[in-house]
């Protein structure tokens, strides 16, 4: 068996493989991808397709105007059309409190590059009078926007293709081994490929392969709950999320420009990890509809056409692992996005390659080590972490 | 365990029957129903206050329909009888129904699926123009409001009901334009050992062809659809098609009615986790169930055409036979003699479902031969050419897979109209057979769902 050699090897092709298989290959690095599955088929084909910077751990910032970047070289910097629309994005509260949280989070020094603008009350209503009364206030987002999560990991993945790369969908991995200086892959089908530089981008299953070195990340999967009505006249271009924290008042609409209303949101359910299927829990639609009603009523009069769900991982602090390994050379990682990762995909691709052929970043990921999770604390230890990560 | 909780979904042949078999034996089940009235598709009642007599509805099958509709009225008050309710999804256990916009949730220990067919379409250029209905959809209009699709009607496709449905017509006093259809004679008379298992019912279909001859309605065989002429504004104006003899032709109409054939509802099936196989008589993805109609999951059966197309008749028998079947599963007394007497019937309907899908071949071929401007999903409008496109340069030869690239499927239907002839695109352009590319996953909700449902806490 003759092993199949290159630069890089990658191992999950979601949105986070495809994107670094495609940024290595432009510094000219020979890559090999592996997917057990079809490209994209997981957590970065299932979720909202929100382009959305506002929001985030401001720590994640520096990231994700990197990728904003990206984004916005969209789609000439691949060649093919995400149905990025950098619409605006709007988050509003029914409490009139969190507007100080709201203008808090604006006034951010991470946030600045945002150009966010808070707005309450009357002037709130007569620029957006399609949103509920009980909406009191809101946070624009002018550069944030959305895309259409089914199209990007696939079209990356072509575009790394047409650029050299080498994607070996329907490939699982059986066994994964450093010996001397070279990562050994070995696959079902009795393959064996082999790199000096192996990145895990495996999402939910990341985990899976980070503890065969030493190095497990305590993650949790959920599905993520989607919706979608039928089309109407696209009249709503901005992208709108409410902040709360109440689990069931959680929810985010999108009209994509043919017409349907994109929702998600509230309740998540608990995948079968073994046939790799998650369903939409009939309560998280009821709820939906419940609060969309709420924060856009004149929804009443639309049907929701069909729904869907995924598989995504969560860490305990609700942030991704992005980082070198902390135990063995040419090691990376990139997964466990919680649920917010999509935004993130080019530029995790474009840091990840920059990480690998150069040894650093310029990009701020320390937040995102996969050390933090080294020396097992028990969940209650966490809570520092949560204080110090100043989540908003 | 005489107090299990039993769900039948449909009131139709398989599900009264159903129902009055576990009646008998001291069960008292939900019967929960799609439409207002019982009946099914093909006995589908007319409303409250229509007064057409029984042979006006139902002709040859007058007799069978006043049975049924006699059998449900008896079991009426002694059933949990819900009408007009829709099961949109369901959880192990746990059926999510809406009626008349309140949501509720009720629970199961064993559901009966008695969910029956729609229309089985092939997409043709055109069929997106208003003034075109599938063949079921015609037959409603006739049978619930005593309407005409149109004032001039063109029947295409094939199989039993389009014979069927344009007979009604012409007995209603319809003007039937032509009856097209794509299967040759020679099909038939192949068929014709097959189709003998069921003398009468061959005989009555003889009976409905004479009828369009005798009102001179003009029937062509082997026909190849062409297209469906009209525009945007005005709708369905005539059908081109290409004769046996390969001549082009063309006749004027304003409305024109689609079948061939049928394909069972499997949605509620799909999202219980039960499996569907490949049949490779009808070419398309049945319920796996076994003889009695248990499926591959535990306490979920299926009865009538939701299971296998045989028609009503074998509905009947099927939702007897599935009945005794939970009834052995629960440990409860059956009529074995009975038992052995429905396994027969439905032996020989076995055998001429065979003869029909031989004699009345669902036409693959047209898939291939569709131009790349035909639309495929009429819910999102996407042309052949472009689920073609997602085959070719985006490898998406899966039908799941080219759902998600090209929109096909993803709308208010739900691939109940375009995703068989989808599929057949797909494979037709991914060189495979059609098994090959699958078939559509089934997503809640099984039909729209209104954002104006309020929640009932019970």
């Amino acid at each position: 068996m003759t092993p199949q050699k290159s630069d890089v090897l990658i191992v999950g092709g979601g949105f986070m493989g495809t994107a670094s298989a495609f940024f290595l290959r432009q510094r000219g690095h020979s890559v090999t991808l592996l997917e057990r599955d079809q490209v994209g088929q997981y957590a970065s084909g299932v979720n909202f397709g929100n382009v959305r910077r506002q929001g985030r751990h401001l720590a994640q910032l520096d990231l994700a105007n990197r990728s904003w970047a990206l984004w916005k070289r969209m789609p000439e910097l691949i060649g093919e059309d995400l149905e990025f629309l950098p619409s605006g994005h709007m988050r509003v509260c029914y409490d009139e409190a969190h507007i100080a949280d709201l203008e808090a989070y604006a006034a951010a020094p991470e946030a600045s590059q945002l150009d966010l603008e808070v707005i309450a009350g009357k002037a709130l209503h007569d620029r957006f009078p399609f949103l509920g009364p009980e909406v009191k206030g809101g946070s624009y987002a002018p550069h944030d926007g959305h895309a259409n999560p089914r199209l990007a990991a696939p079209a990356f993945a072509r575009a790394a293709i047409r650029a050299g790369a080498r994607v070996e969908e329907r490939t699982e991995v059986a066994d994964v081994q450093k010996v001397g200086g070279e990562f050994q892959v070995t696959t079902t089908d009795g393959r064996l490929f082999t790199a000096a530089n192996l990145l895990i981008t495996a999402g939910a299953w990341g985990s899976k392969l980070s503890e065969q070195f030493g190095e497990p990340v305590p993650l949790e999967t959920h599905g993520p709950q989607m919706a979608v009505t039928e089309p109407v006249p696209y009249s709503l271009p901005t992208v709108i999320g409410v902040y709360t924290k109440i689990a069931e008042e959680v929810i985010y609409f999108r009209q994509i420009q043919r017409g349907n209303i994109v929702i998600g949101g509230g309740y998540r359910s608990r995948p079968d990890m073994v046939n790799r299927r998650a369903h939409v829990e009939p309560r998280s639609i009821v709820n939906q509809i419940e609060q969309m009603r709420r924060l856009l009523p004149g929804v009443v009069n639309l049907n929701i056409i069909r729904v869907w769900s995924g598989i995504e991982s969560y860490t305990p602090d609700s942030l991704p692992v992005i980082s070198a390994s902390g135990k063995v050379d040419g090691l990376f990682y990139a997964f466990g996005f919680c649920g917010h990762g999509f935004q993130l995909g080019p530029g995790v691709g474009d840091v990840m390659a920059e990480l690998i052929s150069t040894g650093q970043t310029r990009t701020h990921i320390a937040p995102f080590d996969i050390q933090r999770f080294a020396d097992p604390v028990p969940l209650t230890g966490l809570s520092s972490l949560q204080t110090t990560s100043k989540v908003l | 365990m005489a107090t299990a909780r039993v769900v039948i979904v449909g009131a139709g042949p398989a599900g009264i029957r159903c129902a009055e078999t576990l009646l008998a034996a001291g069960i008292k089940p939900i019967l929960i129903d799609e439409n207002r009235r019982d009946g099914g598709q093909i006995y589908r009642r007319q409303p409250e206050g229509f007064k057409r007599d029984y042979s006006a509805l139902y002709g040859s099958e007058a007799g069978k329909a006043k049975a049924l509709h006699q059998s449900f009225d008896q079991l009426r008050t002694q059933i949990d009888y819900r009408p007009d309710t829709l099961v949109w999804n369901l959880t192990p256990g746990q059926l999510n129904c809406v009626s008349n916009g309140r949501h509720s949730v009720i629970d199961y220990d064993a559901l009966m699926l008695c969910t029956g067919a729609t229309d089985r379409l092939m997409p043709i250029t055109g069929w997106q123009l208003a003034g075109t209905y599938s063949l079921g959809g015609s037959q409603i209009a006739l049978k619930a409001q005593s309407v005409s699709i149109g004032h001039s009607v063109v029947f295409m496709g094939s199989g039993p009901l389009l014979y069927l449905v344009a007979s009604q017509y012409v007995k209603a006093g319809a003007n039937v334009a032509a009856v097209l259809d794509t299967s040759p004679f020679s099909k038939r008379v192949a068929a014709l050992p097959k189709l003998l298992a069921r003398p009468a019912v061959l005989f009555e279909g003889m009976k409905l062809l004479a009828r369009l001859y005798r009102a001179k309605v003009a029937v062509h065989l082997g026909i190849e659809p062409m297209q469906v002429l009209g525009d945007e504004q005005t709708g369905v104006s005539g059908v081109r098609f290409k004769t046996g003899a390969g001549r082009m032709m063309q006749v004027d109409c304003d409305a024109v009615a689609l079948g061939y054939h049928l394909r069972p509802e499997t949605q509620l099936a799909d999202l219980a986790g039960c499996r569907l196989q490949f049949d490779e008589v009808s070419g398309q993805w049945l319920l796996a169930v076994d003889e009695e109609g248990r499926t591959s999951v535990s306490g979920v059966y299926a009865a009538g055409d939701g299971a296998k197309i045989r028609g009503a008749d074998a509905a009947e028998q099927a939702g007897r036979l599935a009945a005794n079947a939970l009834l052995q599963d629960l440990q409860l007394a059956v009529d074995a003699t009975a038992q052995q007497a429905q396994k027969q019937s439905l032996a020989s309907m076995d055998t001429f479902r065979v003869g029909l899908c031989e004699a009345f071949p669902w036409p693959a071929a047209q898939a291939k031969a569709l131009p790349d401007e035909a639309i495929i999903c009429r819910c999102e409008m996407i042309t052949a050419g472009e689920l073609r496109g997602v085959v070719r340069e985006k490898g998406a030869c899966e039908v799941n897979r080219a759902k998600a690239f090209s929109r096909v499927g993803m709308g208010r239907c739900q691939g109940r109209y375009c995703s068989q002839g989808g599929a057949e695109v797909i494979a037709a352009e991914a060189s495979v057979p059609v098994q090959e590319v699958g078939r559509q996953r089934g997503q809640a909700p099984v039909k729209p769902l209104s954002m104006k449902m309020q929640e009932v806490i019970s």
